[in-house]
């Protein structure tokens, strides 16, 4: 039985020398890189000590999971295949957790939907497998462009699912997840979700940590449930009469089981507040006017901060980190001061805004906007323009872009 | 749901975060004012994996023992393992055993009043503590290996062969200190 402290300061086949979590990645030297998002993933998991990656085209995350069966050629991925489709990926991914694996996938759009079964299975059968979603469109007329409706559909599986705005939120994230998801307490699959395309196939400056230093490995001995029991539910699912019968009993067995999958995601906050310091940033919190976002939108929300800081209008800013576990209590006390929140999404539903408004007093002060969906960018000035126009304040017509 | 856990070092009683000094105090006390105190072990104790398993059993043994030592006439100590996580149809025999999916059987028909989760894992001992909350009147307590348990009234973390050795001698320190609840209608109740 490996116990994970021992193991720190010995090295793997690499010659990677496993280290404190901690001290990797907030103590290590770093260094600045210039890379697309789908390469800061491939870095990510070159240092995550991962033991299975499964995979399957679709845009925009096959180059990330292509450049991961790199890795595995140069022996840093335990194991690497192609799945025949996103549905049997989950599901191979699924057995190789049950197995008592660290299993990473990445996935996008149709792809996410066409998987969806799995993902509450996962946290059903307390699976910590993670899994990155760049998002993209998922309707028809096909769009591989930048939109996060997909994100709406993960909320309630049963999944962490947490936002990244950056590449170096990516890099950091994906490593620090699995030190989340892994947590006895928690044991749960995560979505780190990102903005296709923005994220993935832009360079920036990223901050990594040295390549010759991994985590430490996944511990099975610290599941909450056991490894692979094929005589007991999760695994074991049709044949017992509990899961079958209509009865007190079984709903009472299953109400139990879903209780405790949410009760999971709740306990993970504390874990999540600690590798992420809080579950939200925000800037001017004093401020009447408040934008509150996540992903990519956060980034258009700060220019826009400075634009209207420009014409003397003071704004402040919430990035929201964890969509689950949800910062309810944080985002309540970031906009207690404000008269108008403002909400910038990348979807046409506005489903961040609708989370906002069921979490804070006084809803009405939230706008549910701008919204640009289809792959659309969001340039910051319809943010301006949109809270302007809020305001009252004379704005400049911005040919039919946006809601 | 929603509690936060103890950090390492601290354990909670009704989902205040407590020192384990309190925690041992209480947890003895609980056994020793309960009709039908019981222990029930789980299957990462009920079967010697490993040096630390088997370690582990003694101690529970132990700690039974000192139960059946420490109480008066009139309170009787159980010992009712979790053996597997199968659920039974048409119901477990709950004079032998005691399973996730309907543990609160066994509680009722033991009129168990107070009773310890040791060695079972941690999604399992949830679904039984949730149960067993909902409808029965048992005061849990969860020996956890790992993170400790918020579905318990009273939980410890990262249990140990010395944890458990430590709680035995809080039990016999408190003997004859507190009064049983022999009169009271609690127990089985639901």
């Amino acid at each position: 039985m490996a116990d994970i402290k021992s193991v720190i300061g010995t090295q793997n086949k690499k010659g990677q020398t496993f280290t404190d979590p901690w001290k990797l990645l907030h103590e290590a030297p770093r260094t600045p890189s210039f890379f697309t998002g789908s390469e800061v993933i491939k870095e990510a998991i070159r240092r995550a000590s991962c033991d299975v990656m499964i995979a399957y085209p679709i845009t925009p995350q096959s180059e990330a999971a292509a450049l991961i069966g790199e890795l595995f050629a140069e022996g840093y991925v335990g194991d690497y295949f192609r799945g025949e489709s996103e549905f049997a990926v989950m599901s191979q991914c699924a057995g190789a957790a049950f197995g008592g694996a660290r299993v990473f996938t990445t996935t996008a759009g149709p792809g996410t939907m066409r998987a969806m079964e799995n993902f509450p299975m996962w946290a059903g059968a307390r699976l910590p497998i993670q899994m990155i979603v760049t998002c993209r469109g998922i309707n028809s007329p096909l769009s591989i462009q930048p939109d996060t409706l997909e994100i709406a559909y993960l909320l309630n599986t049963g999944m962490l699912v947490w936002h990244a705005e950056t590449a170096q939120d990516f890099f950091d994230w994906i490593l620090k997840g699995y030190m989340v998801s892994e947590e006895p307490d928690v044991h749960l699959p995560l979505a780190l979700c990102c903005d296709g395309f923005f994220v993935t196939h832009t360079k920036d400056v990223v901050n990594l940590t040295p390549a010759d230093m991994c985590l430490p490995p996944y511990d099975p001995y610290r599941s909450p449930v056991p490894c692979m029991d094929m005589e007991c539910p999760p695994v074991r699912m049709m044949r017992d009469p509990f899961v079958m019968k209509s009865n007190y009993i079984s709903y009472a067995t299953h109400a139990s089981w879903q209780q405790e999958i949410w009760a999971a995601i709740e306990r993970s906050r504390k874990h999540s507040i600690h590798w992420l310091n809080g579950l939200i940033d925000t800037e001017n919190v004093d401020a009447d006017i408040m934008i509150v976002t996540s992903g990519t939108a956060v980034s258009q929300g700060r220019e826009a901060i400075r634009m209207l800081e420009d014409e003397g209008v003071r704004c402040g800013l919430v990035k929201v980190k964890t969509l689950r576990p949800w910062p309810e209590e944080e985002i309540r006390e970031a906009t207690k001061n404000a008269k108008h929140i403002f909400v910038p999404e990348f979807n046409v539903t506005g489903w961040l805004a609708k989370e906002i408004r069921a979490t804070i007093p006084n809803p009405h002060r939230v706008h549910a906007g701008p919204h640009v969906c289809g792959g659309m960018t969001m340039p910051p000035e319809i943010i301006v323009s949109e809270i302007k126009t809020a305001l009252g304040m004379k704005t400049f017509s911005l040919a039919g872009r946006g809601s | 749901m929603g509690i936060r856990l103890p950090n390492p070092g601290e354990a909670h009683i009704n989902g205040v975060i407590e020192s384990e000094e309190k925690a041992y105090e209480e947890a003895a006390r609980q056994f020793l004012m309960a009709k039908v105190p019981t222990i029930f072990p789980g299957p990462l104790v009920l079967w010697a994996w490993n040096e630390k398993a088997a370690k582990k059993a003694t101690a529970i043994r132990h700690l039974f023992n000192t139960l059946k030592e420490c109480v008066q006439p009139g309170q009787k100590p159980m010992l009712i393992p979790m053996p597997d996580y199968r659920p039974k149809y048409p119901k477990i025999n709950p004079e032998v055993e005691i399973n996730p999916n309907h543990p609160n059987l066994t509680i009722w028909h033991n009129k168990i009043d107070c009773c310890m989760f040791v060695g079972v894992h941690c999604h399992q001992a949830n679904l039984s503590l949730k149960i067993i909350r909902g409808g029965t009147s048992c005061y849990t307590i969860a020996m956890c290996a790992q993170a400790g348990h918020e579905d318990a009234m009273l939980s410890f973390r990262d249990a140990s062969v010395e944890k458990i050795m430590k709680l035995a001698d809080t039990v016999k320190r408190l003997k004859g200190t507190v009064q049983p609840r022999l009169n009271s209608k609690s127990g089985a109740s639901n």
